[in-house]
């Protein structure tokens, strides 16, 4: 390698600094990555077979089946929180809110259910 | 088949993985989409489905290092970010908080204008050439790890590195020559 080229990749190297993530990106990731491990984990159990003959409780261990070992949960939950960030900072709506929270969640739900069917 | 692990052996070891990466991963976001707040949003994703498909990964990887799917996962995302979004990557230094961010006041007093064609020219150039060059030096892969999480092989990476440089510095050399 050419001195010159050596120099022009010092440059490039010091243009293309590594980056630190913010300090709350690391706490969030953290704790939705430990909170989607634990919820997995406790639906499975909470998962009787008996209670499935009564179609109400489909939708609870349904829903786990789905997460299982994935972070299909975590997803849901991040995806529907930052949306009601978003919208926050607009006006704040306690029942619009929480209705459109409802809505979210089952929506993205949706859409890992649809993911998971998919053959890969 | 090797059988599966214990759930919370995965866990952990996942656990080591984000904390091992996790600045490998928002530093390509970062380069690739030019602004911290959508950074963010695709690093999140992309430890999210790293996680749910953690344990197959470790069984195909044969014990090699998992940066590069890592950066595979986040390199697909932005691709699908890019597409659902219509748009196009930002030029980093359009941001103007971006270098005074990532570099300390001693180099930006030392060149600012030159690490800031550099940026430029970065983002001038094609996707898989721009990608590389943010492989190779904001996550220091060597050849061998760039060429697995862009599905190349180790010689076609390097003949890609190599032109991608070369284009860089001739986009630097003709900006020089241009003043705006």
């Amino acid at each position: 390698m050419t001195s010159e080229a050596a120099d022009f990749e010092l440059l490039l190297r010091r243009a293309l600094a590594p980056v630190d993530p913010p300090a709350d990106l690391s706490e969030r990731l953290e704790t939705t990555l430990a909170s989607l491990t634990e919820l997995a984990a406790d639906e499975l159990e909470a998962w009787e077979l008996g209670a499935m003959r009564d179609p109400r409780n489909w939708a609870r261990p349904a829903a786990a089946a789905v997460v299982g070992t994935t972070a299909g949960a975590a997803l849901v939950l991040v995806r529907a929180r930052r949306r009601n960030q978003r919208r926050s900072r607009g006006g704040f709506d306690v029942l619009a809110l929480a209705e459109r929270t409802v809505r979210d969640v089952a929506e993205e739900a949706r859409r890992l259910f649809d993911d998971s069917q998919r053959p890969r | 088949m090797e059988p599966s692990k214990p759930k919370a052996r995965l866990d952990a070891e996942f656990s080591d993985l984000y904390r091992a990466h996790l600045r490998d991963v928002y530093s390509y976001s970062y380069y690739r989409v030019g602004n911290h707040h959508d950074a963010e949003d695709l690093t999140e994703q992309t430890f999210l489905q790293a996680y749910r498909h953690f344990e197959r990964a470790q069984r195909e990887s044969d014990g090699r290092p998992l940066r590069p799917w890592l950066i595979r996962i986040a390199h697909n995302l932005a691709a699908n970010y890019y597409r659902d979004r219509a748009r196009r990557p930002q030029t980093p230094i359009e941001d103007a908080s971006i270098l005074s961010a990532t570099h300390d006041t001693e180099t930006l007093v030392e060149g600012r204008d030159e690490l800031r064609r550099i940026l430029d020219g970065v983002a001038e150039l094609p996707d898989d050439r721009r990608e590389a060059l943010i492989m190779r030096f904001a996550l220091g892969m060597d050849n061998r790890e760039i060429a697995r999480a862009m599905g190349r092989t180790d010689g076609a990476t390097k003949v890609l590195l190599h032109r991608a440089t070369k284009q860089l510095e001739e986009i630097v050399r003709k900006r020089e020559e241009t003043p705006r």
